[in-house]
């Protein structure tokens, strides 16, 4: 059976990174893995997504609305913005960190208030602040890592060797704050 | 060894793998990335040309040489090759050539949404269509195969799904193909009537041996299930939507070599299956050719001409089921449109520009196309890349026509879009003496699809120092002589230039010069543009009067603070270009100290 996850965020908050230390992971226990991603405006400040499906044999390499087992957003207003890819029966994970968009910076309208209680009203929802958790680590730039460690707990994929992952694609300096952070999101989920 | 490769990855390394010699590309999305993995390989030479269609000509002569070549471009740059591509179909190759066609089904980045299958049956030339990225790099081996067997060119016609997806991919290993000897032969390649008369002829035994191959080759095959009544044709990215979508409920034949078709494969299966239907993305060709060979089928009668044909699609176009949706409000999601990013030098521009309500302007494709939006409203149309200047020219001629329009137009388009083909509609505008403003908004790189050089920055595609061309410099040799180069983040230079200009009856240029805020400084930017983006800006609360004016530029760095009232810059964001502090009535927006 093909589990459907998808990121949702904004461009610039490291979501390619931990799309692609997660299919790498899942690439190397043995599981056919495909992923999709459209990103040609995502130096601009536009909305990015991030379609990852894995099991024993996949086809397409992108989801449906509908179809998500898990949607895993990393600013808060995007999670209700996509919340239409989730399957009715699946999980929700919001990084409570808000990215206002342009009609908001320039005041013509406002950052909904109701976000994360609208979805709560219709999903298992777990919420998180990972980009403040990040900070605390020393680091803004991990919230991507800490959702990716949210994303392992979630899906069961706790046996696979993450820190070898992560070793493979980032610096020594960082390994440590880096492998903190995947502690950190596994954590948060219960 | 196996590893998770993007389609675009794979078809690199698929041209690693083939032996290819020499590689040609102009960036465009989503096919930009083969290129760059290309160049990564030192066995072959990698360049970006200024535009598809000198790519292909390049190709063109590196193949006739006796290399194995390729050239990649997106849907629309084989509109631009296309003139080369129809004779070299004609001429056929000396070592194997592959053309890569990048489309776009669903028009994720592009502005339009044409179906370039059509062109391999335009021009007669095989066709490739790979589903996943392993797919992409066994067919671009297989193309150099068939390309030197058959003495054609091949065509693998991607889509984006194709190109930016994910799968997994089996590595193998270079063979090194050596050059093969270039004799002389007029009669191939000098496509005179005289020639290209019995090269049309040859080129019908061509397809009909190619259809053999078609027949044959394992990238076409059928795939049955027990019990099904239902048989599914499809091709690309299509076959496997299908089959997440019929399952086990149905049989496939995938069309991975489609054109010249295989005939007889696709009689034998219809003939198996009550009911047909063909799943493919954009035009309905195969099920047009179904219909010649007189097969019945379903296609595009139930399902959407246009868009992805993705297995949700399938499902609700042909099997009328659909996926249970979450019901919920969604309706205080704001939207999130793209905007010029903080420190964009084509902020100042397009916010001077936005200010004339008496021109019209014609834009052209790359980051500045978003001058057409809001808060600028700077563009009146945007056609085609390297449109700018001319279809500005016909505007402006059928405006002094009109009697008492006094309508004048400014036209705008980039560095690299003047490289790749603006410099051939300046020359009309200069030729046909029009007295349009052109303007080439020059940020140092190829911004939108993510920064690749041009013939402008001194650099190759290998990362080489290289030749730097100097605009101002190609545009006086044109014999323009109202020619100014300014610094965008200056508004005052920016208003007098464009006042200045829109007043003259000759031809003139302006170049805005200044980095892309993003771009990762060369050792000559370093010295040209000592100090940019080194500094900040903030907002002085006792000056700010909370009048929005600075929100004109449109900058995602300043926002509205609704509870004091006051503007509020984001040091984060912010590198101090300053446009916002220039349109602040009451010098409220300070230099950061230092």
């Amino acid at each position: 059976m093909t589990k459907n996850v998808m990121l949702v965020g904004v461009g610039g908050q490291g979501i390619i990174l931990a799309a692609k230390l997660l299919t790498q992971g899942l690439m190397e226990a043995g599981y056919d893995v495909k992923m999709s991603e459209i990103h040609g405006m995502s130096q601009r400040g536009g909305s990015v997504s991030s379609h990852i499906r894995y099991g024993d044999k996949v086809e397409g390499t992108t989801i449906a609305p509908g179809e998500a087992d898990l949607l895993v957003s990393f600013e808060k207003m995007e999670a209700l913005r996509e919340l239409q890819y989730l399957k009715p029966t699946g999980t929700v994970i919001v990084n409570e960190h808000e990215m206002p968009s342009m009609p908001i910076l320039s005041g013509d309208a406002v950052y909904p208030t109701d976000a994360v209680e609208e979805i709560q009203k219709h999903a298992k929802t777990v919420t998180l602040n990972a980009t403040q958790m990040a900070v605390a680590l020393g680091n803004a730039k991990v919230a991507n890592i800490i959702l990716l460690g949210t994303i392992i707990k979630a899906m069961g994929l706790e046996q696979i060797d993450w820190e070898a992952i992560i070793k493979e694609n980032v610096k020594a300096e960082f390994l440590d704050m880096n492998w903190k952070a995947v502690r950190c999101g596994m954590d948060i989920v219960a | 060894m196996k590893q998770l490769f993007t389609g675009n990855e794979a078809i690199a390394r698929g041209a690693y793998e083939a032996g290819v010699h020499f590689a040609a590309a102009y960036p465009g999305t989503p096919s930009t990335e083969i290129l760059e993995n290309i160049s990564n390989y030192a066995e072959i030479c990698a360049e970006w040309a200024s535009n598809e269609k000198v790519a292909l000509e390049s190709v063109i002569g590196a193949s006739i040489a006796g290399g194995r070549a390729m050239a990649s471009m997106k849907h629309v740059g084989l509109n631009v090759a296309a003139d080369p591509f129809f004779t070299f179909a004609y001429s056929g190759v000396n070592g194997g050539a592959v053309i890569i066609t990048a489309d776009e089904p669903g028009q994720h980045s592009a502005q339009n949404e044409q179906d370039n299958r059509n062109y391999a049956k335009a021009a007669k030339v095989p066709m490739f269509e790979p589903a996943n990225s392993q797919e992409c790099k066994d067919m671009v081996v297989e193309a150099y195969r068939v390309s030197e067997k058959f003495d054609c060119p091949v065509l693998i016609r991607m889509t984006t799904r194709v190109c930016h997806g994910k799968s997994i991919v089996t590595l193998g290993q270079r063979e090194e193909v050596e050059i093969k000897d270039y004799q002389k032969n007029v009669k191939k390649y000098c496509c005179v009537p005289a020639n290209a008369k019995l090269l049309r002829k040859n080129l019908e035994e061509k397809i009909k041996n190619l259809k053999e191959y078609a027949e044959k080759t394992p990238f076409n095959f059928a795939e049955e299930n027990d019990n099904t009544t239902i048989g599914v044709i499809a091709s690309g990215a299509c076959y496997h939507y299908a089959k997440e979508a019929f399952g086990e409920n149905a049989s496939y034949l995938k069309l991975g070599f489609s054109f010249p078709f295989p005939d007889d494969m696709i009689s034998d299966f219809c003939r198996k299956y009550k009911k047909i239907y063909v799943v493919e993305e954009n035009d309905p060709l195969i099920e047009e050719h179904l219909l010649q060979l007189g097969f019945a089928c379903h296609g595009k009668d139930l399902l959407p001409k246009y868009g992805e044909m993705t297995p949700d699609v399938i499902r609700k176009y042909f099997l009328q089921q659909e996926a249970d949706l979450i019901d919920y409000r969604k309706e205080s999601v704001v939207d999130r449109p793209p905007a010029l990013c903080a420190g964009c030098p084509h902020r100042g521009f397009f916010y001077e520009l936005g200010k004339h309500q008496d021109v019209m302007v014609s834009g052209d494709i790359g980051c500045y196309s978003l001058g057409f939006a809001k808060p600028y409203n700077a563009m009146d149309l945007l056609i085609c890349m390297g449109g700018g200047f001319s279809i500005g020219h016909g505007a402006q001629k059928v405006f002094q026509m009109r009697k008492g329009e006094t309508k004048r137009v400014v036209s705008v388009l980039g560095d690299s879009t003047f490289f790749h083909s603006g410099i051939t509609s300046l020359i009309d505008v200069v030729y046909n003496n029009s007295n349009t403003v052109s303007v080439i908004l020059d940020n140092r790189i190829t911004g939108m699809t993510g920064h690749q050089d041009n013939p402008g920055t001194g650099y190759n595609a290998k990362g080489e120092s290289s030749a730097m061309m100097d605009i101002e410099k190609i545009v006086r040799a044109l014999g323009i002589s109202h020619v100014r180069t300014i610094n965008p983040n200056g508004l005052k230079e920016v208003r007098e230039t464009l006042d200045t200009f829109l007043k003259l009856e000759e031809p003139s240029v302006v170049i805005t010069k200044w980095p892309c805020a993003l771009k990762k400084f060369s050792k000559e930017d370093k010295e040209q543009f000592a100090g940019a983006f080194t500094k900040k800006m903030k907002v002085n609360e006792e000056k700010c009067i909370g009048c929005k004016l600075c929100m004109k530029c449109g900058c995602p760095a300043t926002h509205m603070d609704a509870q004091k009232k006051k503007m509020r810059i984001d040091a984060i964001q912010c590198v101090g270009c300053g446009v916002c502090s220039q349109v602040c009535p009451k010098e409220a927006i300070e230099w950061e100290e230092a």
